[in-house]
């Protein structure tokens, strides 16, 4: 009991991936997750896709709160941003694989 | 486990899950003498709005199709019309009488509130001891129109509280209901989804003529919607676009395929079914049409916690907000956080929801009922003369 009490906080000091999944992402193909608990910069989180259940690994550049949003790719400038696997706005700035996903780095296409 | 469903059989079939006694205000100075009706005759409810006076054209159908919609809605057991003017009043009556149920007006030029109040109130107590005697009967869920309409969007919506209603609109479909969906601006990103699934080329045309007419009238004013839609509550809960709203939206109207496009507070015409009609995003506005449109039970999606209801169509809030869920509980009937941490299935969250619709059918009273929102809000489509 002691010995897994010990070695669950070393595991936090070194930020290993957590046991269950942080955010997820509703399927294949998608640009973003979307995070189920607050994640902190740093963080290795677990994330899992909606339509197959399979699961993915990204380390978080940014504290990203519940329900905010974590870049799944990396993209340019200006580029089409998917989820839903629809085009949900298009890209302001660079973005880089677990960068926080808002409106300082994304627009809507429409008005 | 199907739970025989009890609800109110009105004079012309439709059936009602409420059995309200309305006091109904034609106009915006005529709600003083409604509430005090409503105050003095206890079981008797008054409807105040903010309209009524100098609308003209469609803005001025819009407002009767709206007060008769109400009065006909089939939760309403009887209905006082209150007006200034008696002609309006009476057309208002005249319109709720076609169903056969019980209806009067009274009108307050030449007698004043006080003799106007004197003389509704003793018919209000004649039609409440009389409502009070109606008996539920045996119903089917194929007797209802229910409505949908999320509010305080945000991720979660999309991720749990919509897919859990998209659930429980399909089973209402497949066993006959009618159900209405709507918010035609919060549809933008997302549009082509709806209109693939319109049952017919001739609603296809009405559905983009529709859409592109009020996107269009939002486009004209040339601003920059980010905080208005989507909206600070929206934006706070992360979302970051009007794409990305819509596309959580629409993940709550199901898959079936969609056989009627209506205008607002019109109702069905064409057999039971999924319907589309063109409203308002805001929520009181939105319930307001459905629920004059003949919607009898509302299930409203809520991610950051809108704690609206309406005064005579129950609202259920499902949210799968953990967050919401901890901080607003007393605002929320289905809790299906479990969703997000994987805990539950979408099957069992739709299941959930489920039992809450034949509970509130039932008579259990909603939330939103039990803390007194009654949200009754005229839309408006542009100034008066």
């Amino acid at each position: 009991m002691g010995n897994n009490q010990a070695s669950t906080l070393t595991e936090k000091k070194e930020e290993v991936v957590s046991s269950t999944h942080k955010f997820l992402i509703h399927q294949r193909g998608d640009h973003v997750g979307v995070a189920t608990s607050d994640i902190r910069q740093g963080e290795k989180v677990i994330g899992i896709y909606m339509d197959d259940h399979s699961d993915v690994v990204v380390t978080a550049k940014a504290d990203i709160p519940l329900g905010h949003k974590i870049s799944l790719v990396n993209l340019e400038k200006d580029e089409p941003v998917l989820k839903y696997g629809v085009q949900i706005g298009i890209t302001t700035e660079k973005w880089e694989m677990g960068d926080y996903v808002h409106t300082h780095n994304i627009k809507t296409a429409r008005w | 486990m199907v739970q025989q469903l009890y609800g109110y059989r009105r004079e012309n079939g439709r059936v009602g899950i409420r059995n309200h006694v309305i006091i109904l205000p034609v106009d915006d100075i005529s709600n003083a003498a409604c509430e005090a009706v409503a105050k003095q005759i206890q079981g008797t409810l008054a409807l105040p709005h903010a309209y009524g006076r100098l609308q003209y054209g469609p803005d001025l159908d819009l407002h009767f199709r709206t007060m008769i919609g109400t009065g006909a809605n089939p939760n309403v057991a009887a209905v006082i019309v209150i007006g200034i003017e008696e002609n309006w009043a009476k057309k208002i009556a005249d319109g709720i009488a076609v169903t056969g149920k019980p209806v009067s007006y009274f009108s307050i030029e030449r007698n004043g509130d006080l003799e106007t109040i004197r003389a509704a109130s003793w018919k209000a107590k004649e039609y409440v001891q009389w409502a009070t005697e109606l008996q539920r009967v045996p119903i089917e869920l194929k007797d209802l129109t229910v409505s949908i309409k999320c509010g305080e969007s945000d991720t979660t919506t999309g991720l749990g509280s919509c897919p859990t209603v998209s659930q429980a609109v399909d089973c209402l479909v497949d066993a006959g209901a009618t159900v209405f969906f709507g918010e035609t601006s919060e549809l933008t990103g997302g549009e082509h989804l709806i209109s693939e699934r319109m049952a017919t080329p001739e609603l296809r045309r009405r559905f983009k003529e529709i859409y592109d007419d009020y996107v269009g009238e939002i486009e004209s004013k040339g601003v920059d919607l980010l905080g208005s839609q989507p909206t600070q509550g929206n934006i706070a809960g992360g979302l970051s676009t009007i794409e990305e709203k819509a596309l959580g939206n629409i993940a709550k109207t199901g898959s079936k395929e969609i056989i009627g496009v209506l205008d607002p507070a019109e109702k069905p015409q064409n057999g039971n079914g999924l319907y589309f009609m063109d409203t308002s995003s805001a929520a009181a506005e939105c319930i307001t049409l459905m629920a004059a449109g003949g919607a009898v039970l509302h299930l409203f999606p809520t991610g950051q916690g809108n704690i609206i209801g309406h005064p005579i169509e129950p609202v259920i809030k499902i949210t799968a907000n953990p967050i919401t869920a901890a901080t607003m509980s007393e605002h929320i009937d289905v809790d299906v956080q479990g969703l997000l941490s994987r805990k539950i299935s979408l099957e069992e969250a739709g299941d959930q929801l489920m039992e809450m619709i034949s509970r509130t059918i039932n008579g259990r009273l909603t939330s939103a009922e039990s803390l007194g929102h009654r949200e009754f809000v005229m839309t408006k489509l542009y100034r008066s003369a």
